[in-house]
């Protein structure tokens, strides 16, 4: 699945770099400290930017190249932060057969936002997933934290944009 | 050493208990075919087409990575194990671009190499729609990962070998593919352009920027005085292209060769090599009085200086400030020969040979100009862009006549000669200080403790009752082990000679290439050193850099003293800092 490189600036605070090398103190010198590292880096920053990436690179003496590696071959690691309206479409395959391929680009075109990727605005953000487990809903997806299932072309567009709306009134 | 014995295709080796199958079968004249697997760099058994039987095993194993033990029964050429390989060379060239005919690599392809062996005469799983992939962002590397076999070589010895490390495997899956972190070109990391990547490619996946077509421009444009010059490792290697023996040294038919090809005159990268050593031993004789910046260490390998610049900046200081021999044969033919022609140095076009992909970049770089607004070196083509040239020019090479350098620039001693090889720089320069520092003749000019083919060599003289530490290292794994026990105290010197390529420039990334099979049972390294101190003592007469008549006459007449005003205008440059994450936002 496209783990595309972000476009959104990079936005940590002195405080999440401190948090950040203290987890890094703590499994340095370990076989395997990538893993966790990079796996509690996610959940400190929300994803892994390059910034992270090479801070990580640096202190485990590890070169990036091998850090993006890992990053970019796992799918629980992800480049691109969550937007306000996080979509993520299953594409199991009960829902692929099922027209959830069809169903990601009409939303990627609909929303301009490429899966695997997150809109300038870091309003909405797409990403394609492993099987989520509710086949008996296929094709399904999920906003956030709420889940839309048994999908017709076009059906999701107007929910979306319900979304967007309320974003947009939270904004103003 | 302790020994086992086994079984291969019912024949009885014994063979040390520490080998693979691959090493005990070549014991017996059997070769097990292999794609990924590099001795001691890349032992991962993933490509699968090293698959032999093993009686009692549970599936077929992969022969580069799997040990023998006593009474061990292997198999190497069943029908199963014949249709295995066959069948992993169909799927390998499902995802291959296979413009073979006018491949780059055409007979000189592992991948190629593999098919015919195994008799893959049809294609049944073809994707016949696959585009170029090409990434050329650097002065000297083409990547096409249409063509790659992701075997990993390159991202193994980039890392193991040369501690750099900018590529990897990227994604997963049939996304896998071999880049830089975050899909970055290669221009925009800190690269240090060694290509040991393009030596170990089993394909065409990598190759160097060709050059060619800008020296044959020149060649054929009549306002152009062109002059070439050849680096001291490529006589030993050029050969090859040719099918001759590793080590062969064909040092007058390739004067003959580049003569006939229509350069202007035939140089030798060696004379300058002399230059250097005069510049270099009186900077290091220089610092040993007055104690400042030592170790002095050697700025030939622009592979090195560059990784100096990208990841020990703090060692700067330290690097020589001469130009490499390259840059000073570049500078002094457009400061002085384009005077001695009577001719405008910007219609001088110099091309130089070399076994290295890094002297491509290293021609662009500032401070690398003897006369204002013009290169000292135009064009620079490695050992195998000279071969497809002669080629090309249909020369018969083998039948070629010896012929020697012009003599304007074309005699050199042994000093410089033996510049090609891991230590060579150390020994040249050492002849030289020797002799000055003692004002007496010495006799015994080789220094075989800096000889041979270890990573890092120490040594220690008395030279004129001072003890004067040296140590020569190669490979850039090797040079951070080095300059990380310098920064911690654990072992200091006075000077340092660093190759970025293991072994030196005889194995540097622009020599011709060798198949993975035969790299893993011969040590390049070694066989075209040695070809390089033979070469010394049959073809040099002078040994010592100060006694090259070339030199004396142009420090007498045109540049003056070694380390004087016109020597440091032309013959020298400066290092900078530089990032070692470029791409990155906050690099920049």
């Amino acid at each position: 699945m496209p783990n595309t490189k972000t476009t959104v600036p990079f936005a940590g605070t002195k405080e999440q770099e401190a948090q950040l090398l203290e987890i890094i103190a703590a499994h340095k010198g370990q076989a395997g400290a990538s893993m966790p590292v990079l796996q509690a880096a996610q959940s400190l920053y929300g994803y892994l930017p390059e910034e992270v990436q090479v801070m990580i690179a640096e202190e485990l003496d590890i070169p990036l190249s091998e850090i993006y590696g890992i990053v970019s071959f796992y799918s629980q690691f992800t480049l691109n932060p969550k937007g306000k309206i996080n979509i993520a479409v299953c594409m199991g395959t009960a829902c692929y057969v099922r027209g959830a391929g069809d169903i990601l680009d009409d939303i990627a075109k609909h929303t301009c936002c490429q899966s695997g990727s997150i809109t300038d605005d870091r309003t909405v953000s797409l990403e394609a997933t492993r099987c989520i487990g509710a086949c008996g809903l296929a094709p399904v997806l999920t906003i956030n934290d709420d889940v839309y299932g048994k999908l017709d072309r076009g059906e999701i567009e107007p929910v979306i944009d319900t979304y967007l709306e309320k974003e947009k009134g939270n904004r103003a | 050493m302790a020994t086992v014995k086994v079984k291969i295709n019912n024949i009885e080796v014994e063979c040390p208990s520490t080998a693979t199958v691959l090493e005990a079968a070549k014991l017996i004249g059997i070769e097990i075919p292999t794609l990924c697997y590099l001795k001691e760099i890349n032992a991962i058994g993933a490509c699968r087409v090293c698959v032999v039987e093993v009686k009692g095993a549970r599936s077929l194993v992969a022969a580069c990575v799997y040990p023998v033990n006593d009474g061990m029964e292997v198999f190497t050429n069943t029908q199963k194990v014949r249709d295995a390989r066959r069948m992993t060379l169909e799927l390998i060239l499902s995802n291959h671009r296979k413009d073979c005919l006018t491949c780059l690599r055409n007979q000189n392809c592992e991948l190629q190499k593999l098919c015919i062996d195994h008799g893959v005469d049809r294609v049944r799983f073809a994707d016949d729609n696959l585009e170029p992939q090409i990434e050329c962002s650097t002065a000297h590397l083409v990547r096409d990962n249409s063509k790659c076999v992701l075997c990993r070589r390159c991202v193994a010895v980039c890392k193991k070998n040369q501690d750099v490390a900018v590529i990897g495997a990227n994604d997963r899956g049939f996304a896998t593919h071999i880049g830089s972190p975050f899909e970055r070109n290669l221009g925009e990391m800190a690269c240090v352009s060694c290509g040991q990547c393009i030596i170990v490619c089993p394909t065409a996946a990598l190759t160097e920027v060709d050059d060619t077509a800008k020296v044959y421009d020149a060649l054929a444009d009549p306002s152009k005085t062109v002059v070439v010059a050849t680096a001291p490792a490529v006589r030993v290697a050029l050969g090859e292209c040719f099918g001759m023996p590793i080590g062969t040294n064909v040092e007058g038919k390739m004067v003959a060769a580049l003569r006939r090809l229509g350069f202007d005159s035939v140089f030798d990268v060696d004379t300058a090599a002399d230059f250097t050593v005069m510049e270099e031993g009186t900077e290091l004789i220089g610092r040993l009085n007055s104690g400042e910046n030592l170790p002095i260490i050697t700025s030939c390998s622009p592979g090195w200086v560059r990784y100096c610049e990208q990841y020990y900046p703090e060692f700067i200081p330290n690097l020589s400030t001469c130009k490499s021999p390259q840059q000073m044969f570049g500078a002094l033919m457009k400061v002085y020969y384009a005077k001695k022609l009577n001719i405008d140095p910007r219609d001088l076009y110099v091309v130089t040979i070399m076994p290295c992909t890094a002297k491509k970049y290293e021609i662009l770089k500032p401070h690398q100009q003897a006369v204002d607004g013009v290169f000292d070196v135009d064009a620079v083509l490695t050992t195998r862009e000279l071969g497809r040239m002669i080629s090309n020019a249909g020369l018969l090479f083998k039948e070629l006549p010896d012929e020697d350098f012009d003599p304007a620039f074309g005699i050199s001693t042994g000093a410089g000669y033996i510049f090609g090889t891991s230590g060579g720089v150390m020994e040249a320069a050492l002849r030289t200080v020797v002799e000055k520092l003692t004002g007496e003749v010495l006799d015994k000019v080789d220094f075989e403790e800096v000889r041979g083919v270890a990573g890092i060599k120490e040594a220690a003289y008395d030279i004129a009752g001072k003890q004067v530490r040296v140590a020569v290292v190669s490979g850039l794994t090797n040079t951070r082990q080095l300059l990380d026990d310098i920064k911690a105290g654990k072992v200091s010197y006075d000077a340092v000679e660093v190759m970025a390529c293991p072994g030196g420039c005889v194995n540097g990334g622009g020599q011709p290439i060798q198949s993975g099979f035969t790299q893993n049972f011969n040590d390049l390294r070694a066989i075209r050193g040695s070809a390089l101190y033979q070469g010394e003592l049959d073809t040099r007469p002078l040994r010592k850099a100060h006694e090259n008549p070339i030199v004396q006459e142009l420090y007498r007449d045109v540049i003056g003293e070694p380390g004087g005003k016109n020597a440091h205008h032309w013959l020298h440059t400066k290092a900078e800092a530089r990032p070692k994450y470029p791409g990155l936002a906050s690099e920049q």
